[in-house]
C-alpha cells in the first residue's frame, strides 16, 4: 500500500474514531418541541414554554377500571396515600376530603384577603342588612343546614364568594368522596408531577410507581385482581413516543439494513464486498449523527430515525462504483470516469438538504444537517477509502445476467413520453384543483400521539370536566407585585365580558394571592371592631336573629384586619400553591401571569375588548390557534426553503454543464416525477405535511442521481459506450431497489414524521428512475439494443 | 376546591330531603323489627299495606324550623307531590320558590325563579338516600327499606301512629339525631327532623283540597 493510501486509511479510522466518541456522549432527546421553533414571537415563546414544562404538561390523569365502585373506591384511596409520599409529585387529587382540607382551611382562614367583594361598602348596616335577609331566607331554604354553619363566622357569604371566584365549569362526579366518571366505571386521579412533562425519565420513573402503587394496593384489596390502570397526559406521551421512536427507529433500520444487505448479498455474491459496499454508509451516518451533536447539542430520536434513510441514498454511491468497474479493472479506471457526475449528485442534495439547514424548525435543520454531512462523507469515503480496499480482481459480472433485460426494458421506454405527458399533465391539473386543500395546516398532524391514546385523552378529560384550554390571557410585568396587580386589572375587564357572555369564566393568580396593594386594601375595608359591631347592631335590628350569634364573625373580621399580609410562602404546602406556581411564573428578570379563560364564545370580541382596554403587557393566547398558526408559518417557510433549494440545483447544473439543453434534462424528470408524486400522495393519503415535504427534498436529492446517470453521454469507441451505459443502468436499477427498500420499509412504522418520509420517498425514488429512463433514453440505445 | 362544590351540593340536597317532621303522639313504642311484642309487629305491618294502597297523593305543607340562632322560626309552604312507588316532589312557594324531586335514584334541585337546577344521584350519597328515604319509604309503605336505613319505633296503632325513626348509618347520626313520622289512616300528617346540633324542625301536612 502506498503511503498516500496509508494516510487516507489512517485519516478515516481517526475519523471513525472521533465520530464513536461524540456519539458515545450524544444526548438523545424524544421531545416533540425540538420540532418548535427558535427564535418565536414573545406570544409563541410562552405557547412552547407552557407545552413544554407548564403545570399543564405536568398532569397525569389517571383511571382505574374494571372493578365494581365498592373496589375502585379503596384502590384509589389507598394509591393516593402512598403516592402523596413520593417526591415526584407535587399533587395527588382523587377528590377525597384529605387531600383538600389543607386548602379549605386556607381559603377560611385567610377569606377576607381573599375575596373581591371586600371594600368598604362591604361592612356598612345597609349592606350587612341585605346579607342577613338573604342569610335568613338561605336558612328556610335546602341550603339551610350550609349556611347554618357558617353563618356564625361569615354572615357576609365571603366563603362561598372566595370558592365561586375560582370554581371552574363541570366537577367530576364521585362516589364514597372518590372522583369517578360519571357512568361508575372507572376511578380518577390526578396527578401533577414535579418533573416537566417532557422529561421522560422522570415522567417514566412517576408511571413506574403509579403502576406499583396500583399493584400493592390490589394486593391489599379484595376483588380487585382485574383492575387496571389507564395513564394520559403529556408526560404518558413523551413516555410512549419516546418508547416508540427508540423502538421504531431500532427495528426499521435492522430490517431495512438486512434487506438491502441481503439484496446486495444476492448480486454481489461476496461478503467482503457487501461490508465495502455498507462502509460508506456506516460511516456518513455515524459523522452525520456526530455532526448533529455538535452542532444542537443533543440528536433527536427522529432525527436518529432518519438514520435509517441515509441508508437508502449513500448505499448507491458504492452500488455505483462497483457495478460500473468492468470485471478485470482496476477500480481506480472507474473513478474518474464516474467521479463527476457522481459529485454532481451530491452537490444536488446538498443544495436540496441546506435549504432545511436555514430552518428555524430545529428538526427540520438537523435533518439537513445530518443529511448533508453524511452524504459527503459517504461520498468522500467511496471515493477515497474504497479504492484502497477493494481487491484488484473484484468482480461483478453477476449483474450482466439481467443487464440485457433492463436494457431491452429501457430501450422501449421512449414510446411512453406521450403518456408520460399525459401523466403529468393531470397531475398538475390535480393539483392545481386541490391547491387550497394540499396541506394539512394543524400542529397535531406532526404529533406522534396515536389516535387510540388522543381519543382516551379526551374521553378522560371529559369525565374530569377538566377539558383542555384553549384561550389564555398572559400579563408580562416586571415583577412579581406587578404581574399580580395587572392580573387584577385585566380580571375586572374579562369578568365584566363573562357577564356579557363572551366568554364562561376564567382562573387568575390574583384568586390565589392577591397583590399586597389590594390586600391592604381590604384590610383598610374592614372596619375597625368597635365600628363593625354597631353597624352589626343597626342591621341586626328587626331581624329574628339573636345578637351574640355572630360573635365569631366580629372576631374573624377583626383579626383578619391585623393579620400579616400572605405572600407566596403563605400557601405552602397545599394544593393551591401548585396551581399558584402553574398561572405565576418567573420568566428571566420578569414574572409572566397567565389567566386561563373558559368557554370563550367570542374569541375576536375578547381580542378586541383587551386591545382597546390599553393594559400594557397583555396577550391574548390562543394555545390550538397559534401553534397550528406556528406550523402553518414553519411550513410556508419549509416550502419557500425547498424552492429555493430548487433554484439552487438549476443553477448549479447550469454552473457544470453551460447547456440548457443537459439542464432541461435532468430537471424534467425529477420536476414530472415530483408533481406526479404529490399528486399520488394526494389521492391516496388525504392531506400533506412538512414530512412529506422533507420527503420531496430527498426526492430530488436520489432522483438527480438517476437523471444524471442517464443523461451521461459517453464518448469513445461505441461498443465500449454500449458496455459502460449498461453498468450504469443496471447500477441505477440496483440502487433504485436499496432506496425503496429503505424508504418503503419507513412506511410501516407508526411514527408520522418516519411514515411520511419513507411513503413520499419510496414513491418519488420509482418514479424518478422511471421517468429518466422515458425522458432521458438518446434514440440510438433503441437501434443498438434491439434485438 | 372541587371538594367544597360536592360539600355545598351534598348539604343543599340534606337539608332539602330532610324535609318531614311532626308532634310525637302519646303510645306505647314497640321496636321494629324483633319486637318481643308479635302485636305490634302486626300493627306496623297493618299500617304499611294501609300506606300502600295510596298509588298517588297530593299536599300542603307547612314547615317550621327552630333553630338555636333565631329566636322565632322560620316558616315556609308549599305543596307535597307522591307518586307510587318512588316519585316525590316538595314545592316551596313561601317565602322563596324552591324545587325538589326525586325519582328513583336521582334528586333534582331547582332554583325557583328559573335559575340553576342541581342533579344527583342517590345511590353515590348513601346519606342523603337515607334521608330521603325515611319520607318516600314511608309513603311508599316499603317497611322492608325502612328498617335497612333505620331503626324502626312505632307508637300507636291505626288509625292514629308514630314512626321513631333512629338512622343505622352513624355518618348519617352525626347529622340527623331522629326523624318522627306522624299519621292517621294511611295519610301522613306531620314530619319532624331532630339534627344533631339540637335544631328542629318540623313539617305539617294537610290534605290539598282539588
Amino acid at each position: 500500500m502506498s503511503s498516500r493510501n496509508l494516510w487516507r486509511i489512517g485519516l478515516w479510522l481517526a475519523g471513525l474514531a472521533a465520530c464513536v466518541v461524540i456519539v458515545g456522549t450524544a444526548r438523545f432527546s424524544a421531545d416533540l418541541s425540538t420540532f418548535l421553533p427558535r427564535s418565536p414571537s414573545a406570544a409563541q415563546e410562552i405557547l412552547v414554554e407552557q407545552l413544554r414544562d407548564g403545570v399543564v404538561s405536568r398532569l397525569i390523569l389517571v383511571a382505574i377500571e374494571d372493578a365494581p365502585p365498592s373496589v375502585l373506591a379503596p384502590l384509589s384511596k389507598a394509591m393516593a396515600a402512598q403516592l402523596r409520599a413520593a417526591p415526584d409529585f407535587v399533587s395527588v387529587n382523587n377528590g377525597d376530603d384529605q387531600s383538600l382540607a389543607k386548602d379549605h382551611d386556607f381559603l377560611w382562614r385567610n377569606r377576607y384577603l381573599l375575596s373581591s367583594d371586600v371594600t368598604p361598602e362591604h361592612f356598612t348596616p345597609a349592606a350587612l342588612r341585605r346579607a342577613l335577609d338573604n342569610d335568613l331566607q338561605l336558612l328556610g331554604s335546602a341550603a339551610g343546614v350550609l349556611v347554618k354553619t357558617m353563618l356564625p363566622a361569615d354572615p357576609t357569604g365571603d366563603m362561598l364568594h372566595v370558592i365561586g371566584q375560582f370554581q371552574g365549569g363541570e366537577h367530576p362526579a364521585s362516589r364514597d368522596g372518590i372522583w369517578f366518571s360519571p357512568d361508575g366505571k372507572r376511578a380518577l386521579l390526578v396527578m401533577e408531577t414535579s418533573a416537566p412533562g417532557f422529561d421522560a425519565d422522570a415522567q417514566q420513573h412517576a408511571l413506574l410507581l403509579i403502576d406499583n402503587a396500583l399493584q400493592s394496593a390490589k394486593a391489599a384489596t379484595v376483588g380487585a385482581q382485574d383492575a387496571r390502570l389507564l395513564t394520559s397526559g403529556p408526560g404518558v406521551f413523551s413516555v410512549r413516543i419516546r418508547d416508540q421512536v427508540k423502538q421504531d427507529a431500532f427495528r426499521l433500520s435492522i430490517l431495512a439494513t438486512l434487506a438491502v444487505a441481503g439484496l446486495l448479498l444476492l448480486v454481489y455474491r461476496s461478503p467482503v464486498m457487501l461490508v465495502l459496499a455498507l462502509l460508506p454508509v456506516a460511516t456518513g451516518a455515524l459523522a452525520g449523527i456526530a455532526a448533529v451533536s455538535l452542532g444542537f447539542g443533543s440528536v433527536h430520536g427522529i432525527t436518529l430515525g432518519f438514520g435509517v434513510t441515509l441508508i437508502g441514498e449513500a448505499v448507491d454511491y458504492a452500488i455505483y462504483l462497483f457495478t460500473q468497474t468492468a470485471p478485470g479493472r482496476p477500480p481506480e479506471e472507474t473513478l474518474p470516469r464516474i467521479w463527476p457526475t457522481l459529485r454532481l449528485g451530491v452537490l444536488t442534495s446538498v443544495c436540496g438538504f441546506s435549504a432545511m439547514l436555514l430552518s428555524s424548525f430545529r428538526g427540520l435543520a438537523q435533518l439537513g444537517l445530518f443529511s448533508i454531512v453524511g452524504l459527503i462523507v459517504a461520498v468522500s469515503v467511496t471515493r477515497w477509502v474504497l479504492p484502497v480496499l477493494l481487491r484488484r480482481d473484484f468482480a461483478t459480472n453477476r449483474s450482466t445476467l439481467f443487464g440485457p433485460a433492463i436494457m431491452r426494458l429501457c430501450s422501449r421506454a421512449r414510446a411512453l413520453r406521450y403518456p408520460l405527458l399525459v401523466l403529468v399533465l393531470a397531475a398538475a391539473a390535480l393539483l392545481a384543483l386541490k391547491h387550497g386543500n394540499l396541506w394539512d395546516d394543524e400542529l397535531s398532524s406532526l404529533s406522534p400521539v396515536s389516535q387510540q391514546d388522543q381519543l382516551l385523552d379526551r374521553q378522560l378529560r371529559t369525565d374530569l370536566g377538566a377539558p383542555d384550554v384553549r384561550y389564555m390571557a398572559v400579563v408580562n410585568a416586571p415583577g412579581e407585585q406587578q404581574a399580580l396587580a395587572s392580573s387584577e386589572t385585566l380580571g375586572r375587564l374579562i369578568q365584566r365580558l363573562a357577564g356579557e357572555g363572551i366568554l364562561a369564566g376564567f382562573d387568575s393568580p390574583a384568586f390565589y394571592l392577591p397583590s399586597e396593594s389590594t390586600q391592604r386594601a381590604r384590610q383598610a375595608a374592614i372596619p375597625a371592631a368597635s365600628d363593625l359591631r354597631a353597624n352589626l347592631l343597626r342591621a341586626l335590628s328587626g331581624l329574628p336573629f339573636r345578637p351574640e350569634t355572630f360573635a365569631p364573625f366580629l372576631a374573624d373580621a377583626n383579626a383578619a384586619k391585623n393579620q400579616p399580609l400572605l405572600d407566596h410562602d403563605s400557601l405552602r404546602g397545599i394544593n393551591l400553591a401548585a396551581k399558584l406556581d402553574g398561572l405565576l411564573i418567573r420568566r428571566g428578570e420578569d414574572w409572566a401571569a397567565l389567566l386561563p379563560l373558559r368557554g370563550v364564545a367570542d374569541a375576536s370580541r375578547l381580542k378586541a375588548e383587551i386591545a382597546a382596554s390599553g393594559q400594557a403587557g397583555v396577550l391574548l393566547l390562543d394555545l390550538k390557534g397559534d401553534s397550528d398558526q406556528l406550523y402553518q408559518s414553519y411550513r410556508h417557510q419549509a416550502l419557500l426553503l425547498a424552492l429555493l433549494g430548487a433554484l439552487a440545483i438549476v443553477a448549479l447544473l447550469f454552473l457544470s454543464f453551460r447547456s440548457p439543453t443537459r439542464v432541461y434534462a435532468v430537471v424534467v424528470p425529477l420536476a414530472a416525477s415530483v408533481a406526479v408524486t404529490v399528486a399520488l400522495l394526494a389521492v391516496s393519503g388525504g392531506k400533506l405535511s412538512i414530512f412529506n415535504l422533507v420527503g420531496l427534498l430527498l426526492v430530488v436529492g436520489v432522483g438527480s442521481n438517476y437523471a444524471l446517470f442517464f443523461e451521461r453521454r459517453d464518448t469513445g469507441e461505441e461498443a465500449s459506450a454500449r458496455q459502460h451505459r449498461e453498468r450504469i443502468i443496471v447500477s441505477l436499477v440496483l440502487a433504485n431497489l436499496c432506496t425503496v427498500i429503505g424508504f418503503g420499509v419507513l412506511t410501516f412504522s407508526r411514527i408520522p414524521v418516519l411514515h411520511g418520509i419513507g411513503m413520499t420517498v419510496a414513491i418519488g425514488a420509482i418514479l424518478s428512475l422511471v421517468f429518466s429512463a422515458i425522458l432521458s433514453m438518446p434514440k440510438y440505445d433503441r437501434d443498438q439494443a434491439g434485438p | 376546591m372541587r371538594r367544597d362544590a360536592a360539600l355545598i351540593l351534598a348539604l343543599l340536597c340534606l337539608a332539602g330531603a330532610a324535609f318531614p317532621a311532626a308532634p310525637a303522639r302519646a303510645g306505647n313504642t314497640v321496636e321494629h323489627p324483633g319486637s318481643e311484642t308479635p302485636g305490634s309487629d302486626a300493627a306496623l305491618q297493618q299500617i304499611m299495606l294501609g300506606l300502600q294502597s295510596v298509588k298517588q297523593s297530593r299536599a300542603r305543607f307547612v314547615e317550621r324550623k327552630y333553630l338555636h340562632m333565631l329566636n322565632q322560626p322560620l316558616e315556609s309552604s308549599g305543596t307535597l307531590i307522591y307518586a307510587a312507588p318512588d316519585h316525590l316532589e316538595k314545592n316551596t312557594e313561601r317565602p322563596k320558590p324552591e324545587r325538589l324531586v326525586v325519582d328513583r335514584d336521582s334528586l333534582v334541585i331547582e332554583d325557583g325563579n328559573g335559575g340553576q337546577s342541581r342533579n344527583l344521584s342517590l345511590a353515590d350519597n348513601p346519606e342523603i338516600g337515607t334521608i330521603v328515604e325515611s319520607v318516600r319509604a314511608t309513603l311508599a309503605g316499603d317497611g322492608e327499606s325502612l328498617s335497612r336505613f333505620y331503626v324502626v319505633k312505632l307508637q300507636g296503632k291505626l288509625p292514629a301512629w308514630t314512626l321513631l325513626l333512629e338512622p343505622r348509618d352513624p355518618k348519617v347520626l352525626a347529622m340527623v339525631r331522629s326523624i318522627r313520622i306522624g299519621g292517621r289512616n294511611s295519610r301522613i300528617e306531620t314530619v319532624e327532623t331532630f339534627e344533631a346540633g339540637g335544631d328542629r324542625s318540623v313539617m305539617t301536612v294537610l290534605p290539598d283540597r282539588p
